[in-house]
């Protein structure tokens, strides 16, 4: 019986360590390899400044698109706002905006205070688009070709790098 | 001739990780089979490995100096921008070079062995040194297959070099990681001694007396780690907060616990010949900690500020080699440690039963953290939805085992080994906790006014540890080194507790927006904003402001917190200015501007926040004065 005792330390920690795997196999950061390719899912949900019309799917068709996951709430969102408005000044590419888990509320008075950068915004107050698209925080950002198939997904905040050296080369291939 | 030198670092870390795989063969092999020409080979090994890390090591902080940004590491962790002091550290500032900081010093504590075990049997020497060469040849292989900061890349023709996370050009990233791992690392050593003895079968005191001082110098060290990171975090993150419950900074508390723990009951297993396989498994539990918090920063399961980049196939590797090291060693332990039986015989009053009290103490509080830094693993596996557990759970978890553990401070130091001589002391005892808890109510009453219980226990304990411990000053008649650093430890505890509890209780902030001429107030000082400098960095372009302190009208300093944009990534950092006194700080951090609403300005003051890393390096202090014993010096095996 006191033998059982000693292996109590290694029962614990194989315990624990099996939590730690399983956690790992579900490492979020593995989830852009299963939408990459794959065709956009459905956005089908109001418009932020005009709630009465939804988001239609043809709108990505035909150029290649950025689709920005934001909310008031993330502070990482706005450190990446400037350079997004940049972007939209630049009219390299078409940037659309996903509201995620906010209110339109807030999300109007950070757009007032900090400007627009985006051609139309989806609002995703319960999180359901965001479920679709495997969004796993924000700030993320998805490149989508002509054809409404996912390209590349960012995540965290864009930086003037990653703009300059990843995403443009990848809107001019896919534009 | 640039490339060469990722080329020579690579090359360095293939050696020495041949040399730590046959320190590991070898050494091992020699001891088992008692082989002396073998046995001779593990000194010399050891600083092989260490010579070889170290120009690996060195390799590295040139291809920072030279900018040499076709090396991947320098690419990313780097700037021709960036002053030559911060490309140093940029060697660790980044993923693969923490990594080979981490195996850097690992070779210089298994050299460190190497060196002073001279009084040692040949075989056990050898024993520890091919523990250690495994563990080194773990990480060297991690670093070889996963992460080697000697990756390169070809460049476009035009590019960017990223930068060192302006975070991170800090003068705390000089000192704070490599003191952490120094500590983290070092109960490497005593992990290697447990796991000799259990294979040897033999646990006598010898053994004690020797991972003793290897135990509290790694423990001293880690101290100052963990100190100077939370003084770090405090200076650089904004918010005046020294300690967040972060995955990453409980992963460096909770070794600091079982070390805690080690060091206790390792007395007790000296002077009265118990508690051995019990301090066995302390020895074995710390390094296992250490080895999982270097996982979870690792791996990224958790989210925390600290974490680097991420990639599942580098947390896949430690984890095995996790498993692989800790489960072996657990499977041993739990095979051999029987036969390490010892038996002592102590009454409840004695100074035994409390240190096994303190143990208790010790290892819950380090339950309550590990729950509370898993909890959010536990809750995503079973599917109990996105859980962040908090500072709340934490702080309440540990308010009521701290005020246990101040109070047993008071008293253990006190009572003797074995018998129960205590009793009649208890009076005087009493007496002394009387004292301090009304010295500590009626200091808090004359300040503030108010009454709040949770000062007066804590403070009060406090105070009565402080005056215990001159009593056991007084009383003592020969003081070794041993008990001067455990009165300096406990009085560092003391302290720190003091400024925990009021800086918790009586810290006050406020957020203001600002324009320049604006004035605010906060705890009796004025806060005049003044005119706003601009300046040209190195790598960075920064706005000063000039916050000028009114003490009841009078102009008493100037305050000048800056707001830093660091080109390189354009990244926005806030540089906080501190007014600095034994009693208070002042806290003046500034942020990005709003339109019409002006400056952002987070003022606090912040009382006896001092004492919280005056009482860490006390304790650092204690334990590195307890390093110099005589009697592990001098006595021969």
């Amino acid at each position: 019986m006191k033998k059982v005792l000693l292996f109590i330390p290694f029962l614990g920690v194989l315990i624990v360590l099996s939590l730690f795997y399983m956690n790992l196999k579900q490492n979020p950061y593995l989830i852009p390899s299963v939408m990459i390719n794959k065709k956009v899912p459905s956005l089908d949900a109001p418009l932020l400044l005009a709630p009465t019309k939804h988001f239609e799917a043809s709108t990505l068709k035909g150029h290649a698109s950025l689709v920005n996951v934001f909310a008031s709430w993330c502070y990482s969102c706005l450190d990446e706002h400037k350079l997004l408005m940049t972007i939209a000044k630049s009219h390299q590419v078409n940037l659309y905006g996903i509201n995620y888990k906010d209110t339109p509320k807030a999300a109007k008075a950070l757009l007032t205070k900090y400007g627009n950068p985006y051609k139309q915004i989806i609002s995703d107050s319960t999180g359901k688009i965001g479920i679709n698209l495997g969004v796993y925080g924000t700030p993320e950002t998805f490149l989508i070709d002509k054809k409404g198939i996912i390209r590349d997904k960012i995540i965290g905040p864009i930086t003037k790098t990653t703009w300059r050296h990843r995403l443009l080369p990848e809107i001019k291939r896919y534009q | 001739m640039m490339s060469l030198l990722p080329a020579l670092g690579q090359l360095s870390l293939i050696i020495a990780l041949l040399v730590s795989v046959t320190q590991a063969i070898s050494s091992l092999y020699g001891s088992w089979r008692q082989r002396p020409h073998l046995l001779r080979l593990s000194r010399p090994l050891a600083y092989s490995q260490l010579f070889f890390v170290g120009l690996s090591f060195g390799f590295l902080m040139l291809c920072l100096l030279n900018d040499d940004f076709t090396v991947k590491y320098v690419f990313e962790n780097s700037s021709t921008t960036l002053p030559w002091y911060y490309k140093l550290c940029a060697a660790w500032g980044g993923h693969e070079g923490s990594i080979l900081l981490w195996v850097f010093i690992l070779s210089l504590w298994t050299a460190a062995v190497a060196l002073f075990s001279q009084q040692l049997a040949l075989v056990s020497v050898s024993r520890v040194l091919g523990i250690l060469g495994i563990l080194a040849t773990g990480f060297l292989l991690y670093i070889l297959m996963t992460s080697s900061p000697f990756m390169q890349i070809i460049l476009p023709p035009s590019f960017h070099s990223q930068d060192l996370n302006p975070l991170l050009q800090d003068p705390g990233l000089i000192s704070h990681p490599p003191i952490l791992y120094m500590g983290y690392v070092g109960f490497s050593v005593a992990y290697a001694f447990a796991i000799s003895a259990l294979m040897s079968g033999r646990l006598d005191n010898d053994w004690i007396r020797w991972i003793r001082p290897w135990t509290l110098i790694a423990w001293s060290f880690l101290t100052c780690g963990i100190v100077l990171g939370s003084w770090w975090s405090y200076r650089e993150l904004g918010w005046g907060g020294w300690w967040f419950w972060d995955p990453v900074e409980n992963a460096s508390f909770m070794p600091w616990l079982m070390g805690t723990a080690l060091i206790h009951s390792l007395s007790v297993a000296e002077k009265r010949n118990t508690f051995k396989a019990w301090t066995i498994l302390l020895a074995i539990s710390a390094f296992s900690l250490s080895l999982m918090g270097t996982f979870l920063v690792r791996s990224g399961i958790l989210v925390s500020i600290h974490s680097f980049a991420i990639d599942p196939s580098r947390g896949t590797f430690i984890l095995i080699f996790l498993a692989v090291v800790i489960l072996s060693s657990l499977a041993l332990y739990g095979y051999r440690s029987t036969t390490l039986q010892s038996v002592g015989r102590f009454s409840l009053w004695s100074r035994e039963t409390l240190l096994l009290v303190n143990n208790i103490i010790l290892l819950s509080m380090l339950f309550a953290v590990l729950l509370g830094t898993l909890y959010p693993l536990l809750s995503q596996t079973f599917g109990w939805g996105k859980v962040s557990i908090g500072a709340p759970y934490f702080n309440t978890m540990m308010a009521p085992m701290g005020v246990l553990a101040l109070l047993l401070m008071g008293i253990a130091p006190h009572l003797n080994w074995k018998h129960e001589a205590f009793k009649k002391d208890i009076t005087k005892h009493l007496v002394i906790l009387i004292i301090a808890l009304s010295l500590g109510t009626l200091l808090m009453l004359l300040y503030t006014r108010t009454f709040t219980p949770g000062v007066t226990t804590g403070v009060g304990l406090a105070l009565w540890v402080i005056m215990s411990t001159l009593h056991l000053v007084i009383k003592t008649k020969r003081f070794t080194t041993k008990i001067v650093g455990m009165i300096l430890a406990h009085l560092g505890v003391a302290v720190c507790a003091i400024g925990i509890v009021i800086s918790k209780h009586y810290t006050t902030e406020k957020n203001v927006y600002m324009h320049v001429g604006d004035t605010t107030t906060l705890a009796s000082n004025r806060f005049h904003f003044g005119p706003v400098g601009f300046y040209k960095g190195p790598n960075y372009a920064a706005e000063t402001f000039t916050i000028t302190r009114f003490d009841k009208q009078q102009a008493s300093d100037q305050l000048h917190p800056e707001l830093r944009l660091y080109r390189a990534d354009n990244e926005l950092l806030k540089k906080t200015a501190v007014d600095v006194d034994a009693f208070r700080d002042l806290y003046v951090a500034v942020g990005r501007p709003v339109k019409n609403l002006g400056w952002p300005v987070h003022l606090s003051n912040q009382p006896f926040i001092r004492w919280i890393w005056l009482g860490g390096l006390l304790m650092a202090l204690g334990g590195l004065i307890g390093l110099f014993d005589k009697r592990t010096r001098t006595q021969k095996r």
